[in-house]
């Protein structure tokens, strides 16, 4: 999307559900939501990686036009509606679908209390899936010694793409195939997750906002009231997220 | 006899009688009884119309995952499930000993699953029988009920449960399907903070347990009519400690013969597909355990508190032994057979948890922080026994090279007393049906009979006498005879055909 220049010495500024929220030239509305402590909801989008426009969770209107604010251009004096019922639904059946797509078995999930797509879950209301579940056929990947590939619980977000290309800088995932076929891959001749240079401490084996790429073992060292979401509301956590310097588990 | 139902019915000129389903047990029953043509009780089949598939969708799973996903298995016993998984995975992961501290959270977390679950059995679900009496109004006869004839009773089941779940909460979390066990330790140490709340209660919890367990002695010694009910000579299987007392946690399976002689003892639980067999039977999801050593005709047997405190030389706490020494002498010679012993047996475990909790919590060790030890070479099967409440619990899994898991057997406790509940219900059915109409009195009695055991044929649900019981008597032919239904308010309905 084409990004209209605005000189970045000049004061600009938007507005959010009513509330001015400055921005620098360059950001998106998502950024100046971020800047502005103002929560839109996502699960694709993680400051310092490059937006990809994927979850369509953090569509908003803006100037009347629905959009994804993790990719759109902030505008000075643009009008953008965020929390509003009709968007929150949306969202929250959006939500659901990614629940139902996958397999997500929250009560015998690792993941479970540090997962987003759980703590979207709650933020939004879902009380049940209200989809028909898929319950698909997904393959386990346990070949790394250290890493595991459970596609069980892949949303497609495309984080860890992003991350192993553009900050460990190996490109051991990519997204194949399209629409409802689409799959998280492993750039090996094998396409096991034991073939490929991916270590622990990288930032695509942390950054799964669900548990589709763990570290192996660890099991639940979490104990239940100390894991992320068990103190911690998704809007919260969201204010402090950014990509280190060196691949660490965000949270 | 066949296994086939229909052919059953049709071939060898039998009734069938269907209770469907049992209330207050763990989940749903149906009864049925196969009369002859002399309307006398063929054979009695307890029907376990759930089907679970826990071994089969917990293949293809990472190993450390199985303690939490099988505990999902019950909302009881979630904590058995658990650790008998845990001690699975102890073994998956190379490890053969817990540091000091991990292997006292455990068992401090047991000691509460067990109390906790035995007081919910026995208040919530067994007590009204006992205390109104089996054929009494059904519309009372309930834990609501209790609470209004005998509130004193009713809440101290009620906080003796709570104790347990607080137990259980204050190590993994949660009441009900919280976390702990890691493989090779715990995740958490027990606050002082929770270690001083449970202490301040614990000499409230001893009393209220040995006043159960004097009802309970009551129960039994002033009614010698319950000497008889459902009662037979069966072989007893549990595990015990390396001195042959009473042990829930840890230890060596023994089996004893009717007459209290010992099959095997001190035998490695590990071993245990070399002691035990499981036979099918078309009718049920659930199968038929026996001891391979007897055979699928003799080799039944019976597992849960009654085993236990048969099978034990002695238990390790003082108020509990002393309660052991006077059910011994009640029995006699030998085993007691009694069915409803069960009921006595369990509040003899209820008290001996709550001393050993009060032993576990004033050691300095129990508020540890050494908590895990390294992982070894992991192994490709790990096999996990504890004694769950309902009796002794088998977890067995196999891995591949990658960690996951390949096949699994679980032998719950219910299952090892399948053969045991249709011998008891057989005998109830033989002294309560006529042959002619289907009594509510029938329906009571068979029930007592079945709840002695604590079956929890789901291993998720339970009902406090809410559900719907139907009893139907059709003939040779398949011709409905009779029918009596117990509506979920309570309210018997007959409709004749």
């Amino acid at each position: 999307m084409a990004r209209e220049a605005t000189k970045a010495t000049e004061p600009n500024n938007l507005t959010i559900d009513g509330q001015t929220v400055p921005f620098k030239a360059g950001q998106t509305i998502m950024d100046a939501a971020l800047a502005a402590r103002i929560y839109i909801p996502h699960l694709c989008h993680y400051p310092g990686l490059k937006p990809a426009g994927n979850c369509r969770l953090c569509v908003v209107e803006a100037n009347g036009k629905s959009v994804a604010a993790c990719i759109t251009p902030a505008q000075p004096g643009q009008q953008v509606c965020s929390d509003t019922s009709e968007l929150n639904a949306a969202r929250l059946a959006i939500t659901q679908m990614l629940f139902v797509e996958g397999n997500h078995i929250c009560p015998s999930c690792e993941k479970s209390g540090n997962c987003r797509l759980q703590a979207m879950g709650y933020y939004l209301g879902m009380l049940e899936e209200h989809f028909h579940q898929f319950n698909p056929r997904r393959e386990i990947d346990a070949s790394h010694p250290t890493v595991l590939l459970d596609r069980d619980r892949c949303i497609l977000c495309d984080l860890c793409v992003r991350a192993s290309r553009d900050v460990d800088k190996k490109n051991v995932f990519a997204i194949a195939g399209r629409g409802i076929h689409a799959r998280l891959i492993v750039n090996t001749a094998s396409g096991k997750l034991g073939d490929s240079n991916i270590e622990a401490d990288d930032l695509a084996a942390n950054i799964c906002p669900v548990g589709a790429i763990l570290i192996r073992e660890r099991s639940f060292d979490s104990p239940i009231g100390e894991r992320i979401y068990d103190r911690l509301s998704i809007s919260d956590t969201a204010m402090t997220e950014h990509v280190p310097d060196k691949g660490k588990d965000h949270d | 006899m066949t296994d086939d139902q229909s052919s059953t019915n049709t071939a060898t000129g039998t009734r069938r009688i269907a209770i469907d389903p049992v209330t207050r047990i763990e989940g749903h029953g149906k009864i049925t009884l196969l009369l002859d043509n002399d309307n006398h009780i063929q054979e009695a089949r307890l029907h376990i119309v759930e089907f679970r598939g826990f071994e089969k969708f917990i293949q293809g799973r990472p190993y450390w995952e199985v303690p939490f996903f099988v505990q999902r298995l019950c909302g009881i016993c979630p904590v058995s499930h658990q650790l008998a998984a845990a001690k699975a995975v102890d073994q998956l992961a190379g490890i053969d000993q817990l540091t000091p501290t991990a292997t006292k959270l455990r068992r401090l977390l047991h000691f509460g699953q067990i109390l906790q679950s035995h007081a919910l059995h026995f208040f919530h679900l067994s007590s009204p029988d006992f205390l109104f009496g089996f054929g009494s109004d059904p519309m009372r006869r309930n834990i609501v009920g209790v609470l209004e004839k005998h509130p004193d009773i009713a809440m101290q089941g009620i906080k003796l449960r709570k104790y347990g779940q607080q137990i259980i909460e204050a190590i993994t979390g949660k009441r009900v399907h919280g976390t702990g066990t890691l493989p090779g330790g715990m995740n958490r140490p027990l606050s002082q903070t929770w270690r001083d709340a449970l202490l301040a209660d614990i000499e409230q919890i001893l009393q209220w347990s040995e006043n159960t367990l004097r009802l309970n002695e009551q129960i039994h010694t002033e009614h010698p009519e319950h000497a008889d009910f459902a009662t037979f000579r069966s072989n007893y299987l549990s595990l015990v400690d390396d001195a042959g007392a009473l042990e829930f946690y840890h230890g060596g399976l023994r089996a004893c013969d009717p007459g209290g002689a010992p099959i095997f003892d001190q035998q490695n639980y590990c071993d245990y597909r070399q002691l035990l067999r499981e036979e099918v039977r078309a009718w049920s999801y659930m199968k038929f355990p026996y001891l391979q050593q007897l055979g699928n005709e003799q080799g039944w047997y019976r597992v849960g508190p009654l085993a236990r405190v048969n099978n034990c030389d002695a238990i390790t706490t003082p108020l509990a032994e002393a309660a052991r020494k006077r059910f011994k002498a009640f029995g006699g010679e030998g085993p007691v057979h009694n069915t409803l012993a069960y009921h006595w047996a369990r509040m003899i475990e209820v008290l001996h948890c709550a001393e050993s909790i009060q032993c576990l919590l004033h050691d300095p060790e129990i508020t540890g922080a050494d908590l895990t030890v390294e992982k070894g070479d992991r192994r490709q099967q790990g096999i996990g026994v504890i004694e769950a409440p309902r009796g002794t619990l088998f977890h067995d899994y196999t891995v591949n090279d990658e960690g996951i898991i390949t096949k699994a057997n679980l032998i719950v406790s219910t299952t090892s007393n399948n053969q045991a509940m249709n011998e008891s219900i057989r005998s109830v059915a033989n002294q309560y049906l006529d042959g002619h109409e289907i009594t509510e009195a029938l329906l009571n009695h068979l029930e007592v009979a079945v709840r002695a055991y604590d079956p929890c044929l789901s291993c998720a649900t339970h009902a406090l006498g809410k559900m719907p019981l139907q009893v139907e008597l059709i003939d040779a032919e398949g011709k409905l005879v009779h029918r009596l239904v117990k509506n979920s308010d309570g309210q018997y309905s007959k409709m004749d055909k």
